[in-house]
C-alpha cells in the first residue's frame, strides 16, 4: 500500500463500511479515503463488491456497519436524497436518464430543483423556461447541443451516458460518482468519454468505477482494488498494477495483464 | 447525427411548437363547444354522469399515467366526497350545494393524505394491495356508519341553489354546474402535468433511482400527486351525489375501484383526453347493454370488450389515435 498523493483533505471518507446480505458479507470493512480533487477509480474482479460500495455510498443500500465520512462529518444517517444535496452526485451502471424526455428537459429537470418551486403544481411549466439557456450550454459542454429537441429514447446510447454527465453537471456536484461509465461503448465512444470526464472533473472529485483498465490508466490520480468485498490493495496505477497481490486476484493470466499494461 | 430532424434550427423548433399550440388550443376549444351544446342533442343527466365519471378517471390517471401509481382504493375517495356532500346537504338545508361539494372534496383530500402517508412508500403490487386493503376498510365504515344509511344508502340529497339563488332543479342548469366542475378539474391536471411539479413527477416515473441520485425526494412528490388525485376523486365524487341526489355503497365497492382502471385503460392511459373517452364508452355501455336482452351480462360484456381492447391496443383508444396522427399528419 502506497500513500496516497498531497492534498487538501479527504472529501469521502468511510471506515469499516461493511454490508451482509443473509450472511454473506459484500462488502467487508472497508475503509476507503478520497481525496479532494482526485479521480479515484474503484477496481476489482466480478462481484467484488464494487457497486455494493456504490450503493452504501449514496445510501441506495444501508449499510450493515460502518461510517461514512463528508469532509469530516458523519453522514451515515442521511437518505439518498439528502447525500445528493451535498454535491454527491451518482450515475449508474446502466445509463440513467429519463427516456421519454428530451434531452434538454433531462438536463432542466436537475437545473430546477434549485429553483425551490418543484412542488409548484399550479405554476407553467413556462416557469422553467429560463433555465433553458443554461441547460442548453451544458449539452454543448458534452457536445450534445443538436440533440437538444431530441427524445432521449431515440439517442444513441454513448449519447445517452454523455448526456448523463451534463444532467448530472447540472447540479453542480463538488464530487460524481461514476458506476462504470465506460460500459458496454464502443472505442470511439470510449476515447469520448473519457476525454469528457478528464475535462469535467476539473475543480470536482470524481470516484468511478470501472472496468476499462486502460481508462484508468490514462484517467485516474489513486486506485483502490477490492477484492471479495475487502480491499486488497490501494495507490497509483503504477504500485497498483506492479503489486502481486493484485495480478493475481484481478489480472490473473498473462493476456489481462497485457492488456492492462497496453 | 443519426437523425434527421435533430438538427433543426431553434426558429423552426419553435415555429413548430407554435403551431401545435395553435392546434390544441382550437382542439381545446371545439370540444368545449361540444360541451355546451351537448345537452340540446343527449340527456343532460346521461352526460351529467359522464362528466363525473370522467372526471373520476381524469383524476386516477393523473396518478397512473403521470407518477406511474397503480391505486386500487380509489372508490373510498369518490364515497367519501358523496357520502360527505350528501349527509351534509341532507341534513342542513341552508347549506348551498358549492359548500357542500368543497366539503366533501376537503374530506376526501383529507383520507388522501392519510391512504398516501400508508401507503406510498410502497411499489407496484404491493401499493395496489395496500391502497385495496384501505378502501375496503372504507367500504365497511360506510356500511357500520348510520350517516351513511348503510345499505340502503343516502337518497333525497337536495340540489338546493347554486349560491344561494341559482336553481339547480333543472337538469340544463345542474348540467352547466357540473360541466363548470369538470372543467375546473381537467384544467387542475392539465396544469399539474404541465407544471414545475409535473416535470418531477415525469423524471420520477421514468426513472426513480436516477431522480433520487439528483436529490429529489421522490415519496414527497409522489404524496403531492396522489393527494391530488384523491382530492379530484373526491370532487367527482360530490358532484355525483349532488346530480343523482343520492350516495350509495355502489361507490365505495371496489368494483369502483376496477372501473376507473377499466375507463383509464381502455381510453388511453398517460394521455389527457384517454379517460375521459374510456369513461364515456365505459358509461355508455352500460347505459345501452342494462336496456337490451343482456342486461345480466353486462360485467361479462365489458369484461370481454376490456380483453379484446387490452390484445389489440394496448396504448388505449386515444393512445391509438395520438400514435396515427402523429404517424400521418406531422
Amino acid at each position: 500500500m502506497s500513500a496516497p498523493t498531497i492534498s487538501t483533505g479527504p472529501v469521502l471518507e468511510t471506515r469499516g463500511l461493511t454490508k451482509e446480505f443473509r450472511g454473506f458479507t459484500a462488502v467487508d470493512d472497508v475503509n476507503l479515503s478520497v481525496q479532494e480533487g482526485h479521480i479515484h477509480a474503484l477496481i476489482g474482479p466480478n462481484g467484488a463488491g464494487k457497486t455494493t460500495v456504490f450503493n452504501l455510498l449514496t445510501k441506495f443500500l444501508p449499510p450493515t456497519r460502518g461510517e461514512i465520512m463528508y469532509r469530516g462529518k458523519p453522514i451515515t444517517s442521511l437518505k439518498s436524497n439528502q447525500i445528493a444535496r451535498l454535491g454527491l452526485v451518482r450515475s449508474f451502471q446502466i445509463s440513467a436518464v429519463f427516456a421519454h424526455m428530451t434531452a434538454l428537459e433531462n438536463v432542466r429537470v436537475a437545473l430546477q430543483r434549485q429553483l425551490g418551486t418543484s412542488f409548484h403544481f399550479w405554476k407553467s411549466e413556462k416557469s422553467l423556461d429560463h433555465l433553458n439557456e443554461r441547460a442548453l450550454a451544458l449539452l454543448e459542454e458534452v457536445g450534445l447541443r443538436e440533440y437538444a429537441d431530441t427524445l432521449t429514447v431515440e439517442m444513441p446510447y454513448g449519447r445517452k451516458r454523455a448526456l448523463e454527465v451534463a444532467t448530472t453537471l447540472a447540479l453542480d456536484p463538488v464530487m460524481m460518482l461514476l458506476d462504470e461509465p465506460t460500459q458496454g461503448m464502443g472505442a470511439e465512444d470510449v476515447d469520448r468519454i473519457v476525454a469528457l470526464i478528464k475535462r469535467v472533473s476539473a475543480g470536482r472529485t470524481v470516484l468511478m468505477v470501472e472496468h476499462n483498465l486502460s481508462v484508468v490508466s490514462r484517467l485516474c490520480d489513486q486506485i483502490t482494488v477490492l477484492a471479495r468485498g475487502a480491499v486488497l490493495a490501494e495507490g497509483d496505477y503504477q504500485s497498483v498494477s506492479n503489486n502481486p497481490l493484485v495480478r493475481e486476484a484481478y489480472m490473473g493470466s498473462d493476456a489481462a495483464e497485457e492488456r492492462a499494461s497496453a | 447525427m443519426t437523425d434527421s430532424h435533430v438538427l433543426k434550427a431553434p426558429s423552426v423548433v419553435a415555429k413548430r411548437q407554435r403551431r401545435a399550440n395553435l392546434r390544441r388550443n382550437a382542439f381545446y376549444l371545439a370540444l368545449i363547444a361540444l360541451g355546451l351544446v351537448a345537452p340540446f342533442i343527449a340527456y343532460p343527466v346521461f352526460l351529467m354522469k359522464i362528466l363525473c365519471f370522467a372526471l373520476f378517471a381524469c383524476a386516477f390517471n393523473l396518478l397512473l399515467g403521470y407518477a406511474g401509481l397503480l391505486s386500487f382504493g380509489h372508490a373510498a375517495f369518490l364515497a367519501t366526497g358523496g357520502y360527505t356532500t350528501g349527509y351534509l346537504l341532507a341534513s342542513y338545508p341552508g347549506l348551498t350545494p358549492e359548500l357542500g361539494i368543497i366539503a366533501g372534496t376537503l374530506v376526501a383530500t383529507l383520507l388522501g393524505v392519510l391512504f398516501g402517508v400508508l401507503s406510498i412508500r410502497r411499489q407496484g403490487i404491493y401499493f395496489a394491495m395496500v391502497t385495496l386493503a384501505l378502501a375496503q376498510l372504507m367500504f365497511f365504515v360506510f356500511i357500520q356508519s348510520p350517516f351513511t344509511g348503510g345499505e340502503d344508502g343516502l337518497h333525497g340529497v337536495p340540489r338546493g341553489e347554486l349560491f344561494g339563488f341559482i336553481s339547480l332543479r333543472s337538469n340544463m342548469a345542474m348540467y352547466y354546474f357540473v360541466f363548470t366542475i369538470f372543467l375546473f378539474g381537467y384544467a387542475l391536471i392539465q396544469r399539474t402535468v404541465h407544471s414545475p411539479f409535473g416535470q418531477v413527477l415525469k423524471a420520477i416515473r421514468e426513472n426513480e433511482p436516477r431522480a433520487i441520485s439528483l436529490g429529489y425526494n421522490v415519496d414527497a412528490y409522489k404524496l403531492v400527486a396522489f393527494v391530488i388525485s384523491a382530492a379530484l376523486a373526491g370532487l367527482a365524487g360530490s358532484t355525483k351525489t349532488v346530480v343523482f341526489q343520492l350516495a350509495s355503497l355502489t361507490d365505495a365497492h371496489w368494483h369502483m375501484s376496477g372501473e376507473v382502471i377499466l375507463m383509464t385503460l381502455l381510453g388511453g392511459v398517460g394521455t389527457l383526453l384517454g379517460p375521459i373517452m374510456g369513461a364515456g364508452l365505459v358509461v355508455s355501455l352500460q347505459h345501452i347493454l342494462s336496456q337490451s336482452p343482456l342486461g345480466n351480462w353486462v360485467s361479462v360484456m365489458l369484461g370481454l370488450i376490456f380483453v379484446v381492447c387490452v390484445l389489440s391496443f394496448r396504448s388505449g383508444i386515444v393512445g391509438e389515435l395520438g400514435a396515427i396522427y402523429r404517424k400521418n399528419f406531422k
